[in-house]
C-alpha cells in the first residue's frame, strides 16, 4: 500500500514537472541535417537553463510547411528560401552551422583520399556518361592510380533533402549540360543510379556496393569510415574533404548582400576552399503570434552561437564565423512584437 | 429459435405465460441489438472504405487536372519541373509481384505438399513452427537483412553468373543485363518471394488437409503415384482454397513498402534488365512523401496511392471471378 502510495506520488510528481517543462520548451521542425547537433545543443542548454527543444526532424519541406502553418516557434531548412519568398510570407532567414558534402566511393583497394575528382567528372558521373572506373577522364586526373574496369554504381538520395539541393546546385554550377538536363531541387530526375533514403541509406549503399559512389554529409563520410574522393576546386587546386577547406568556403560568400542569408557555398573560389559546402538555415516570423516563445527561442540560439562551436566540432559541423554571427544578430531586429519593440534584447 | 421456444412452451404451466413472454420479449430485444452492432460494424467498413477512396481522389484531383491520362502512360517523374508520370512505379510493383509469384508459389504449394503428404510426423512441427515464424519477422527485418547480408551476396555471386551466362542470348541478355548492383527489381522481387511464402503456405497446408482421406486412399489404391494424387485429387480438390491463398501473398506483395524500399534502388526508371533498380508505389510514397514540397508533387504522389488502391481492387475482383467460375463449373 505505501509502495502504491510512493509510486503515485512519484508520477505525478513527474507528470507535473514533464508538463511544466513543456509549457516551455521551445518548438521547431524542420531538416534532418542539422538535427543531431540541434539536439546535443538543446540537451545541454536544458541543463543550464531547464528550457528544452522539442525538435521534429521532418525534413526541410515539412520544416517550411508547418512553419508557414504556425505551428512551431521555427522552422530549418537546408535549402534557403529566396528574399522574394521570405518577403511574401513575413518570415526572416539565417544561418545556423555549415556542413560539408562529400562524394564517397568503394573501390577495392582504393583507401580514403586516394583519389581525386574534378566537378564536370562528376556531373559526368551522375549523368551515366562516364560509366568504368577506367574511364579516360578519370585516369587523367588520378595517373599515379590503378583503377579497376570494373562499372560504376552511382547511389544517390530517393528522398527529398537539402543534401541533394546542394550537390546538385554544384553540379549545375560545373556542368551546362546537368544544368540544361537536370537542374538543381531537392529531389531531382537522376539519369541513373540506385535511391537510397536518408544520409544513413546513402552511406550504407556506398559501404555494401563494390565499384559505387555516392555524397553525403561529411559527418556520415567519417562516422562511417567511408572512403571518401578529394576535390578540384574552383582554383583548380586539389583539396580534401576537412574542417579547414569547409570554413574557407564559408569565408569568402557575400553573407551580407543576399536577403535571407541564402547564400548556396557551393564552387566558392579560394585556393583551400571545399567546392561543396552547404549552410543550414532557420526560418520564424517577423512578427510572430507569442512574442515569448519567439524570444526563448532567439535565446536559445544566441546561446548556441555563443557556446556550441566546440559542440558542433565535435560532430563535425562548422561553425558559423563570428561576422556572419553579428550580421544575424542585425537581423534579428526585425523580429518585432506588436508594439514595434524587438522581441529579443542583446545585452 | 422462435420454434423451438413455441415447442417447449407446451410443456410450461399456464400461470407462466407472462414471465414467458417476458423473456422471450428480451430475447428478441437481445436479438435486435446484436443485430443492429453487427449491421454497424458492417456499415462503418463500408464508410471507411468510401472515406479512404474519397480522400484519395481528392488529395490526387490537382495530379489528375496537371497530367490527365498522361499520369499512368508517362515515364518522367521530375520534382524540379514539376512533371510526374506513374508509369515506372506501376511497372515496378506490378513486375516485383509477379517475380515473387512467380517463385513464391511453386516454392510454397511444394512445402505444403511436403508437409501434408510426405514429410515425418516427428519433422512436421518443426517446419510448421519455422514458416510461422517467418511470417512474424516485421518486413523492415527483411528489408534491412536484404540490404546488408543478402544484397552484396548476390552482387559477388549470382548477379555476375546471370550477367555472364546470359552475355550472348539474345532477348534474356537484355533481361540480366549489367552492372550488378546488388538491389534491384530482382532483389526485390526474391526479397518479397520469401515474404509471401509463410502466407501461401500456411492457406494452402490447410486447405490439404480438408481432402477426404477417403479419396486420396482411393486414388492410391487403383495405383496412382504420389505426383498423381497430388495432381488429379488434391490440387483439384482444394483449387478454391489455394487461389485464395496466393491471393493474400499477392495482396502482401503488391503492398508491401518498407523491405521493397530497401533493396529495390528506388530510381524512377523503366529498364528491360530485372537487375535494375526501379521503384514501387508504396516505396515511392514512402520515400517522397515527407519531402514533397508543392501541390502537384504531393497530389501525384496521392495519385500513386489510388491507383494502388485501384489494382489491388482489380486483383481481389479478378479473383473473385475466377473462383465463381471455378466453382459454378464444379457445380456442374
Amino acid at each position: 500500500m505505501r509502495f502504491m502510495s510512493y509510486a503515485v506520488a512519484a508520477g505525478l510528481a513527474m507528470a507535473f514537472t514533464v508538463s511544466t517543462a513543456q509549457a516551455a520548451d521551445i518548438s521547431g521542425a524542420g531538416a534532418t541535417f542539422p538535427y543531431p547537433i540541434y539536439a546535443k545543443w538543446a540537451d545541454a542548454y536544458k541543463k543550464e537553463t531547464g528550457i528544452g527543444l522539442n525538435y521534429q526532424s521532418i525534413g526541410s519541406g515539412g520544416g517550411i510547411k508547418q512553419i508557414k502553418a504556425k505551428t512551431v516557434t521555427f522552422g530549418a531548412t537546408d535549402a534557403p528560401l529566396s528574399g522574394e519568398e521570405l518577403d511574401k510570407v513575413g518570415l526572416i532567414q539565417f544561418p545556423m552551422v555549415m556542413g560539408g558534402i562529400v562524394p564517397v566511393i568503394n573501390l577495392e583497394g582504393i583507401k580514403p583520399g586516394e583519389i581525386v575528382i574534378d566537378g564536370p567528372t562528376l556531373a559526368k558521373i551522375f549523368m551515366g556518361e562516364v560509366t568504368k572506373w577506367d574511364d579516360a577522364a578519370l585516369k587523367k586526373l588520378n595517373p599515379d592510380v590503378k583503377l579497376p574496369s570494373s562499372a560504376i554504381a552511382v547511389v544517390h538520395r530517393s528522398d527529398g533533402s537539402g543534401t541533394t539541393y546542394n550537390f546538385t546546385n554544384y553540379l549545375s554550377k560545373v556542368s551546362p549540360e546537368w544544368k540544361d538536363k537536370v537542374g538543381t531541387e531537392k529531389a531531382v530526375e537522376w539519369p541513373v543510379g540506385i535511391g537510397a533514403k536518408g544520409n544513413e541509406g546513402v552511406a550504407n549503399n556506398v559501404a555494401n556496393t563494390k565499384g559505387s559512389i555516392g555524397y553525403v554529409e561529411y559527418a556520415y563520410a567519417k562516422q562511417n569510415k567511408l572512403t571518401y574522393a578529394d576535390m578540384m576546386n574552383k582554383d583548380g587546386k586539389k583539396v580534401a574533404p576537412e574542417m579547414s577547406a569547409f570554413q574557407a568556403a564559408a569565408a569568402g560568400a557575400d553573407w551580407k548582400g543576399t536577403p535571407g542569408f541564402a547564400v548556396i557555398l557551393t564552387d566558392q573560389p579560394g585556393a583551400k576552399t571545399w567546392p561543396i559546402t552547404a549552410a543550414t538555415f532557420i526560418l520564424m516570423y517577423k512578427d510572430p503570434k507569442n512574442t515569448a516563445d519567439s524570444a526563448a527561442a532567439l535565446k536559445f540560439f544566441d546561446w548556441a552561437y555563443a557556446n556550441g562551436d566546440k559542440m558542433a566540432a565535435e560532430l563535425d559541423y562548422i561553425p558559423m564565423p563570428d561576422s556572419v554571427v553579428a550580421l544575424v544578430h542585425e537581423e534579428w531586429k526585425e523580429i518585432k512584437d506588436t508594439a514595434g519593440k524587438p522581441v529579443f534584447a542583446m545585452n | 429459435m422462435m420454434d423451438a421456444a413455441t415447442a417447449e412452451g407446451n410443456f410450461v404451466p399456464a400461470h407462466d405465460e407472462t414471465k414467458r413472454s417476458k423473456v422471450l420479449r428480451g430475447f428478441r430485444r437481445s436479438d435486435r441489438t446484436f443485430r443492429l452492432l453487427t449491421l454497424a460494424s458492417a456499415i462503418a467498413v463500408l464508410v471507411l472504405l468510401a472515406g479512404v477512396m474519397l480522400s484519395l481522389l481528392i488529395g490526387s484531383l490537382p495530379a489528375w487536372k496537371a497530367f490527365g491520362f498522361e499520369f499512368l502512360t508517362s515515364e518522367s517523374w521530375n520534382p524540379v519541373k514539376d512533371k510526374f508520370g506513374a508509369l515506372p512505379a506501376i511497372y515496378g510493383t506490378l513486375l516485383t509481384s509477379f517475380i515473387a509469384m512467380l517463385i513464391g508459389v511453386p516454392v510454397s504449394l511444394g512445402i505444403a505438399i511436403f508437409l501434408t503428404e510426405i514429410c515425418p510426423q516427428s519433422l512436421r512441427r518443426t517446419i510448421s513452427i519455422a514458416i510461422e515464424l517467418l511470417a512474424g519477422i516485421p518486413s523492415i527485418i527483411y528489408g534491412i537483412w536484404g540490404l546488408f547480408v543478402f544484397a552484396p551476396w548476390f552482387q559477388s555471386t549470382i548477379q555476375p553468373f546471370l550477367i555472364d551466362t546470359f552475355a550472348n542470348v539474345p532477348v534474356l541478355n537484355q533481361l540480366f543485363a549489367g552492372p550488378p548492383y546488388g538491389i534491384g527489381m530482382l532483389t526485390a522481387g526474391l526479397i518479397l518471394a520469401i515474404m509471401v511464402l509463410p502466407f501461401i503456405t500456411s492457406i494452402t497446408r490447410e486447405v490439404f488437409d480438408t481432402v477426404p482421406p477417403v479419396l486420396k486412399e482411393a486414388a492410391y489404391g487403383v495405383g496412382c503415384t504420389r505426383w498423381e494424387v497430388m495432381k488429379r485429387v488434391v490440387i483439384p480438390y482444394t483449387r478454391v482454397g489455394i487461389i485464395g491463398g496466393v491471393m493474400l501473398g499477392l495482396g502482401r506483395a503488391l503492398g508491401e513498402t518498407m523491405a521493397v524500399t530497401f533493396v529495390i534502388g528506388n530510381a524512377h526508371r523503366i529498364v528491360p534488365s530485372v537487375l535494375a533498380p526501379g521503384t514501387t508505389i508504396s516505396a515511392s510514397i514512402a520515400n517522397e512523401f515527407t519531402e514533397a514540397v508543392g501541390e502537384i508533387y504531393t497530389s501525384s504522389l496521392i495519385a500513386l496511392g489510388l491507383i494502388l488502391f485501384f489494382i489491388t481492387f482489380v486483383v481481389l475482383a479478378a479473383a473473385r471471378l475466377m473462383l465463381m467460375r471455378i466453382e459454378r463449373k464444379a457445380g456442374k
